[in-house]
């Protein structure tokens, strides 16, 4: 369950599943002319809480909200934001203001039209104080948000906000006409939502499933498909085994099921599998207020220890790529070009020689003044991908003389006692990448107060203008500019050892046609899938 | 009797009293609030969100009013909203979520006594033979084997490589469709796998207890009689020896109340079963002070009144414990 814990955002919860980068395991044949009806099982670990995605923060509940609602705007298949409910949108020259033009015509799933009154309804509700929304933040940055007309709708900054934009995604999007006079906190629409997506909601067994079928006023046309149900089930092993007898059309497989145990005739006559980055990446973090981290050169030392290409074979078999900064590779963003360290133990001894670390006693340990260079790396409990990580890690900083512990800790527990009190030596942990490469929360200096990101300590006045340069312009190039700076700056400093990105790793059942693998993933166009009518499976009578 | 009920009662509302001071003051003294799972490492969560959050919650209160708090609350039968972001009430997650862990734990129940006893018996009748040596040690094989190993090898074995039991889940999903006998058969077959597992888990402790009363039973001067008076076997047995031998194990019984909620958490993730020990669970690992209050309470009222039950049965059994 707590596999991932990461940074949120709405827009990238899904990124395991619906966007990321795709390389098609199988090439598609499509010999028939696209039919409707069937339907899709998706297997879930883990059951949704609210299907209003302003209130919730799991990735469950989001996945099932993102078949009903639809925002203003959305992440196309490239990664590029294009209008969904909104046609066209303009930004005045000096950022401020953004002014949204609505298609017209699209009908809630209750028949009633969908305008501008319901985004600024959706604005509303979010920043009004008894609305417990972990989104917030974006929607206090909104100095004044106006319904121009009934399909134009406009919001001023006070500051150019470059993450703004994709912040008018499916949060704040709701029916006005329903929930005017509820309590949104308590309101029973959020366990029987009415949006404007592809799907609509059909019914949720509390534990067992939840049940979408298709909105035949769909605007953008009718899925092919007649429903989408996603299946709780929250052992991963019991899972598998559902997928071995059929009961499940997609799930997400670990590595070694990818490799070996689905490398057989039967899930290769019954099933496609697919295979791209992960928007995540995983990294030991250093304590940069710590004695020893805090000098670059022993941070490097250990870079250059680590052979990182063994850590991917090793844990994730092969599965993810190296990584060497906080974007995923082949994204916009991503700057391929920064300073790589090969493995090199020689030079890692070198550096640690320079920084007065040698051994003199001669057990193999190096030592300084007097004290033995070990250390502790924490991660949380039950994650086998990390923990086999830091023995790895563990192994070869052994080699050039260093030894290290490792101490598994229960989340809370973890993030509680250790992280916000910044009582560690180094750490290995995760993040979820958000589409919008701002990453201010992470780096800037200011944000090392209790419970906030920075928990490194990370300070570097470059890096920190960069961020803000980065977040008040909406032009690509000149924000690629200083993100492309700032990774070179991190790979330069390692205030992390950025480790690898491991791959998001689907597979979906071979009736299915009509799955195009993009950068965002396999998800995105899920109302064009489409099953052939001879080999149609759930048909039974509506 | 009457003066000795009342003061069992008061006892036990006392106990109830301090099981819920204790829980509470456990549960927070854990590392973390239940609004964590929003706000760790989230840089949506800002201070000041946060402090809204907390806010809503009274979670900026200290414990001990909001301990009492959630009495004032409890004592009108209201356990308060899950801290999930669902924000249901605790009562409307635990109510759709208990009537299948009954259902199970009931037929589990039912089968354990069906198969443990004459399994005791007859170990007891026939003591070291071979039939009791096998089956002590079945039983004991049941005992010893991982709950969730057994259920991932019965899935592959009868649910992946025969194919003939699902292998997950409680209902098919045309369940509907389907006439009032299939769907008989088809719970039946959703449930044969858990109910297996649970059973066959199970059956050490009362077939051991029931070996042992038995025995001591047999050995008693009224077996003699009943059988110097020219009893059948049969009789003697079941007539005289069970019906004293049973009475320990029905109080058993009433003590294992509580031990079925929390043996389900296991059956009920691998098998995918909606009910309340999957939901403690998850509770727990959110800190979910709410649901892990209410699934408390509710626990503890079925000990204790399974105790009070035991209790009372004594009483009527033997007056010596009345006079006192």
């Amino acid at each position: 369950m707590y596999f991932y814990r990461h940074l949120c955002r709405v827009y990238f919860i899904f990124s395991a599943l619906f966007f990321s980068v795709s390389i098609p395991a199988h090439t598609e044949n499509q010999t028939d002319n696209p039919s409707y009806g069937d339907k899709i099982i998706i297997g879930s670990s883990a059951e949704a809480s609210n299907l209003i995605p302003m209130l919730s923060s799991d990735g469950a509940s989001h996945e099932v909200s993102g078949f009903i609602f639809n925002g203003l705007v959305k992440y196309d298949k490239d990664l590029t934001l294009i209008g969904d409910l909104a046609k066209s949108w303009d930004i005045s020259e000096d950022g401020l203001i953004i002014t949204f033009h609505l298609k017209k015509g699209i009908k809630w799933q209750d028949g009633v039209e969908f305008t501008a009154d319901d985004v600024l309804f959706g604005y509303k509700t979010i920043i009004d104080e008894k609305t417990l929304s972990a989104y917030k933040e974006d929607y206090f940055q909104v100095k004044k948000a106006e319904v121009l007309d009934k399909y134009t709708f406009r919001v001023t900054y006070d500051k150019p906000y470059a993450p703004a934009l994709a912040s008018w995604g499916s949060l704040v999007i709701l029916p006005r006409h329903i929930l005017e006079k509820e309590d949104i906190n308590k309101t029973g629409f959020s366990r029987k939502p009415i949006g404007t997506g592809p799907f609509k909601f059909k019914e949720w067994i509390p534990g067992q499933k939840v049940m979408l079928e298709a909105n035949e006023n769909y605007f953008e046309g009718r899925p092919y498909l007649d429903g989408v149900v996603i299946r709780i089930i929250p052992d991963p092993a019991t899972t598998f085994l559902e997928l071995k007898t059929k009961g499940l059309d997609w799930i997400g497989l670990s590595p070694l099921q990818y490799q070996k145990q689905t490398e057989t005739e039967f899930f290769r006559k019954n099933y496609k599998k697919f295979r791209y980055p992960s928007f995540t990446y995983t990294y030991l973090g250093f304590n940069l207020k710590h004695p020893w981290f805090c000098d670059k050169r022993i941070r490097q030392a250990i870079a250059f220890a680590l052979d990182k290409e063994e850590i991917v074979k090793g844990v994730l078999l092969g599965m993810g790529s190296v990584s060497t900064g906080p974007y995923v590779p082949d994204t916009w963003p991503y700057n391929p070009n920064v300073k790589k360290y090969e493995y090199n133990p020689q030079k890692a001894k070198e550096l640690l020689k320079e920084a007065g670390w040698q051994d003199t006693d001669g057990d193999g340990i190096l030592e300084k003044n007097g004290k033995k260079f070990e250390f502790t790396i924490l991660t949380n409990m039950g994650n086998t991908v990390r923990i086999k990580t830091a023995t790895i890690i563990q192994y070869r900083l052994r080699e050039i003389g260093i030894k290290v512990n490792i101490r598994q800790l229960e989340w809370s527990a973890f993030i509680n006692w250790f992280i916000d009190k910044k009582r560690f030596e180094a750490v290995i942990l995760g993040w979820s990448i958000g589409l919008d490469p701002d990453q201010y929360d992470i780096w800037h200096s200011t944000k090392i107060k209790d419970k906030e990101l920075n928990f490194v300590s990370f300070k570097n006045s470059e890096v920190d203008e960069l961020l803000e340069k980065g977040r008040r312009t909406f032009d690509i190039e000149k924000r690629k500019q200083a993100y492309f700076r700032i990774q070179e700056i991190l790979a330069e400093e390692l205030p992390y050892i950025f480790l690898y990105v491991p791959d998001s790793l689907p597979i979906v059942s071979s009736r299915f046609e009509g799955i195009k693998p993009a950068p965002i993933g396999i998800g995105y166009n899920i109302e064009k899938w489409y099953v052939p009518r001879r080999m149609q499976k759930y048909t039974i009578a509506k | 009797m009457l003066t000795y009920l009342s003061k069992k009662t008061v006892e036990l509302l006392i106990t109830f009293f301090g099981i819920t001071l204790v829980s509470f003051f456990l549960i927070n003294l854990a590392p973390g609030k239940p609004t964590d799972v929003l706000s760790d490492l989230n840089p949506r969560m800002t201070p000041e969100i946060r402090a809204i959050y907390e806010k809503q919650w009274g979670l900026d209160k200290p414990v001990h009013i909001r301990y009492f708090i959630w009495l004032k609350n409890f004592s009108k039968f209201d356990f308060g909203r899950s801290f999930s972001s669902d924000s249901r009430p605790a009562w409307d997650k635990i109510k759709e979520r208990l009537p299948i862990t009954i259902l199970i734990n009931s037929i589990s129940m039912f089968f354990i006594f069906l198969i443990a006893v004459p399994i005791g018996v007859h170990s007891a009748v026939k003591p070291n033979s071979l039939s009791d040596k096998v089956t002590t040690a079945g039983v004991f094989v049941g005992f010893a084997m991982p709950v969730f190993w057994l259920a991932l090898i019965l899935q592959l074995v009868l649910g992946v490589w025969l194919n003939i039991l699902p292998v997950s889940g409680i209902k098919s999903l045309n369940y509907e469709n389907l006439s009032l006998f299939h769907k008989f058969l088809d719970s039946t077959r959703h449930l044969f796998l858990p109910i297996f597992v649970t059973v066959f888990g199970s059956l050490v402790g009362i077939s051991r207890y029931m070996r042992s009363t038995m025995q001591e039973a047999l050995s008693q001067e009224y077996i003699v009689t009943a059988r110097a008076k020219g009893l059948p076997e049969g009789k003697v047995i079941y007539k005289h020896a069970l019906r004293n031998a049973i009475l320990p194990i029905i109080t058993i019984t009433g003590l294992s109340v509580p031990g079925l909620i929390s043996g389900s958490v296991i059956f009920e993730t691998i098998f995918a079963i909606p009910g309340v020990g999957q939901l403690l669970y998850q509770a727990a690992m959110a800190r979910d002070i709410h649901i892990i209050m209410a699934e408390v309470v509710i626990v503890s009222i079925l000990t204790l009144f399974g105790n009070l039950l035991a209790d009372i049965g004594y009483a009527l059994a033997d007056p010596r414990i009345r006079v006192k």
